[in-house]
């Protein structure tokens, strides 16, 4: 087995496993920074972000607004001494990311424009028509060949972390060209692997999406936090899950079901004039308006289409100009994926799984509990998006907290000693254990196992929840862990760019995440924020306003655990959003 | 509408394993059709329910994370934006991008762009350092309008198949990358032309290209590379005679 001995390997080559190889490499040139991906880093989910990045930019904003929409976003979950830290350096990111060529719209006098998202008192949310993931990705990904000491390991895919007695030694990965196993040896690893989307059926996420680094952590016995707090966004095509982003009704869009009616303002999110304004109706935040299309349905004031019941979400009084200019993948896709023209027709919409609040446990300085081991962007919780995240608030993280991330393991790696005794006595087994897959005789199809697994999360987990239900998804997951480890018989039993072993590998992770999931829902008997129980509506302070914690063990279903919430300056209080208010001009 | 009850569709796939084939091989799977799937949704149907074996790239199905590229019925096409209903009833013939090395079945090894997309330098590089503390730099929107179209690359190598230039010599650096090294000559943020020139006026720079435009036809991003490649011929003719009237800078 091939070993490639690193400073720093770095798991992950979206916007946050970027940012921290750059911040890495920038800290210290003579560092080896590893960038370990399972695709070419310009594939990563993090090129299909559309609507911005959140920065305070203009005179009429705030750190303090924008720390309070963020903490009342996350329904008081936040560890609101992170958010300090967040919004405070949100800023300077992307101006870097300018400076490094991201294409951000302009005003007319050659100012970065700014628009209004979800939840936002003040429009902060800097964009690149409606592809900034894209933007934002290739950005980092063509600066990133700048730097000398960034190592590329593309498509190579990461399958475990290796601890030796408590150090971490490095991670064992399989190069997916040739199927041979490659040990990367460092003494500090960030993890950075993205989201866990696809353990749910309807999803905005790219087929990646597996939460591979979650279950990397998680099996090494560090916590996974508040992962009971899965975002719905309210705005996607139904049956592919395709994202119709949040811009759209920053950009002026409504939302009518099938009598043409503003429904939201039966939410608590009107009344509808004077439209616009900040944080009513369509400019409320997704967690809500997820809810509300939830109600619709069980109304019947919901239409159906071959995907699935949709309400509609109205372009037309924007014009073509502004639909073309600002929001054009949106027009493209619409018309590709729905056969609808967004200038002359209403796209059907409903909500579908977006975005993990939860992650890996770290602190502001992206360390975990196991020494050397870092994680940022969507597999980490690092604090800011407590139980719903604020649209643009993502984008900022994976840049903010990727480069501390880069930096801490940077600044970790060159003080750590090496560890003597070969690392191989970690890898050998784990390898012979999946080497093993490849033989199995008896069992069941992968697409099965994975198929049961996301309709039984959706019935669960989905945006309202209930005890029994909550109870029937753990034990459906018990069962699929069992036939998992019974045996997946695959087709394929080459070692080279086997893409069906790959999958059933990411699939372990995902078993595991979703009982952290599920478990972590179950436990919770309150609502907050995207967590909503039916059995338990109100927000109970008394006893949740804590963190959860999901800790494995092993084959045993997770054990959960809480931690306080770090509160500085605001306390909780109710979450209001619609109501009076001014209207306002959409920039 | 084409869409029957209970109807199939024929797909026509390429298979090679070069560990285990002597050469490549065709292998036909018959799937259930609908008028809303993606041919990408019926290479995902035969991984789950015929045959785990068959192999492809996909990621983002919604044709920017450029993943999915390859030859449908000869086209350079994103197989999650083209759709069976185009090919029903007789069916398509799915095959992995041509002049690309196969790694297995309609999988390329893409390693070639991803040395060329390095050797243009794709980055800005600032006439001098710009600390962050001083803000953004200023850039109007028709600054912007200057090099946008040309941002809008998602890599995905349709480009490159379509170009019989890149079939002919793979020294060419190509239409993608080509467009790439024009939008950041053409940022108002970037001084790093003249570093650039070296390859524009090269054998397998813009001078290999033949004009036959047929990568601007299947770029699924309306890129136009062939336009950036013409108009670095003209920047490289005025570089050429410039080099007689004036002393070059960062050679």
């Amino acid at each position: 087995m091939q070993i490639i001995q690193s400073d720093v390997v770095i798991v992950g080559g979206g916007g946050a496993g970027l940012r921290a190889a750059i911040a890495a490499s920038e800290r210290d040139s003579r560092l080896r920074v590893a960038l370990v991906s399972k695709v070419v880093p310009m594939r990563s989910h993090t090129v299909a972000a559309e609507g911005g990045a959140a920065a305070v930019t203009r005179t009429d904003d705030s750190l303090q607004y924008h720390f309070d929409d963020t903490v009342a976003g996350g329904d008081w979950l936040c560890d609101q001494s992170v958010v300090e830290y967040f919004v405070a350096h949100s800023h300077e990111e992307l101006v870097r990311l300018e400076h490094w060529g991201c294409p951000w719209g302009r005003q007319p006098d050659g100012h970065i424009n700014v628009r209004y998202f979800g939840g936002m008192k003040v429009p902060r949310t800097w964009y690149a028509a409606d592809r900034s993931g894209f933007h934002i990705l290739h950005t980092l990904f063509q600066t990133s060949h700048k730097y000398p000491g960034i190592k590329r390991y593309d498509e190579y895919f990461c399958v475990e972390l290796l601890v030796d007695d408590g150090h971490l030694r490095g991670v064992l990965a399989i190069e997916i060209a040739t199927g041979e196993f490659v040990v990367f040896e460092a003494p500090s690893v960030v993890l950075a692997t993205g989201g866990v989307g696809r353990v749910f059926r309807q999803n905005t996420n790219a087929g990646t999406v597996t939460g591979d680094g979650m279950g990397l952590a998680f099996r090494a016995g560090v916590p996974l936090r508040d992962m009971e707090f899965m975002q719905y966004h309210p705005t996607c095509l139904p049956g592919t899950g395709i994202l119709m982003t949040e811009a759209c009704r920053g950009e002026g869009a409504v939302l009518t079901n099938k009598d043409g009616y503003r429904y939201l303002q039966d939410y608590g999110l009107g009344p509808i004039d004077p439209w616009p304004r900040p944080k009513a109706m369509e400019l409320g935040p997704r967690d809500r308006l997820s809810q509300a299309f939830w109600h619709e349905m069980k109304k019947g004031r919901t239409f159906m289409t071959p995907g699935g019941p949709a309400v509609n979400l109205d372009l037309r009084h924007l014009g073509a100009k502004r639909i073309h200019e600002r929001l054009p993948l949106i027009a493209e896709a619409a018309k590709t994926f729905s056969g609808v023209d967004a200038v002359k027709e209403p796209i059907p919409v409903c909500p579908a799984v977006h975005y993990m609040m939860g992650g890996i446990l770290t602190n502001v300085r992206c360390e975990t509990t196991l020494p050397g081991l870092y994680a940022a962007g969507e597999c980490a919780s690092v604090g800011i998006h407590g139980a719903n995240r604020l649209g643009s608030n993502s984008l900022t993280e994976l840049v903010v907290f990727g480069r501390v991330a880069g930096e801490q393991a940077a600044q970790f790696a060159l003080a750590a000693p090496r560890r003597a005794g070969s690392v191989l006595r970690q890898a050998q087994p784990v390898a012979d254990r999946l080497l093993a897959m490849l033989n199995t005789e008896k069992g069941e199809r992968l697409a099965t196992v994975r198929d049961e697994m996301r309709l039984s999360m959706e019935a669960g987990a989905g945006i309202y929840r209930k005890q029994e239900t909550l109870q029937e998804t753990c034990r459906k997951l018990v069962e699929l862990r069992g036939r998992y480890r019974n045996g997946i018989r695959l087709d394929d039993r080459g070692r080279a760019f086997n893409t069906e072993w790959l999958t059933a590998i990411e699939l372990r992770n995902m078993l595991e995440v979703a009982q952290a999931i599920a478990h972590s829902a179950l436990e919770r008997r309150e609502s907050r924020g995207a967590h909503q129980r039916l059995d338990h509506e109100t927000r109970d302070d008394e006893n949740f306003l804590k963190h959860s914690l999901a800790c494995s063990r092993g084959e045993e279903e997770p054990r959960i655990e809480y931690m306080p919430v770090t509160i500085t300056k605001s306390s909780p209080r109710a979450r209001v959003y619609g109501g009076e208010g001014k209207q306002v001009v959409l920039t | 509408m084409n869409g029957k009850a209970n109807s199939t569709i024929a797909i026509e796939c390429l298979r090679y394993d070069p560990q285990a084939d002597e050469t490549p091989r065709y292998q036909t799977y018959e799937i259930p059709f609908t008028d809303e799937m993606s041919v990408l949704e019926g290479l995902q149907y035969i991984k789950d329910h015929l045959d785990g074996s068959l192999t492809f790239r996909w990621s983002c199905r919604m044709a920017i994370c450029g993943s999915c590229g390859g030859m449908v019925n000869g086209v350079p096409r994103l197989s999650c934006e083209t759709f069976l209903r185009d090919y029903y009833p007789e069916g398509l013939r799915l095959e992995p991008l041509t002049h690309f090395p196969i790694q297995r079945d309609l999988a390329v090894d893409q390693t070639d762009f991803l040395v060329k997309l390095r050797s243009i330098k794709p980055y800005i590089i600032p006439e001098a350092p710009k600390p962050v503390s001083e803000g953004t730099f200023l850039q109007t929107p028709q600054q912007l309008d200057e090099y946008y179209q040309y941002s809008q690359c998602i890599n995905c190598l349709l480009c490159y198949a379509a170009c019989p230039q890149y079939g002919l010599d793979r020294e060419f650096t190509g239409p993608g990358a080509l467009a790439l090294l024009h939008r950041y000559n053409a940022d108002s943020r970037d001084a790093g032309k003249a570093e650039r020139m070296g390859l524009v006026n090269a054998d397998e720079g813009v001078w290999g290209c033949t004009l036959v435009s047929y990568c601007s036809e299947v770029c699924p991003k309306g890129v136009d590379p062939a336009r950036a490649v013409n108009q670095n011929k003209v920047e490289s003719t005025k570089d050429y005679f410039m080099r007689f009237v004036a002393p070059r800078r960062n050679r």
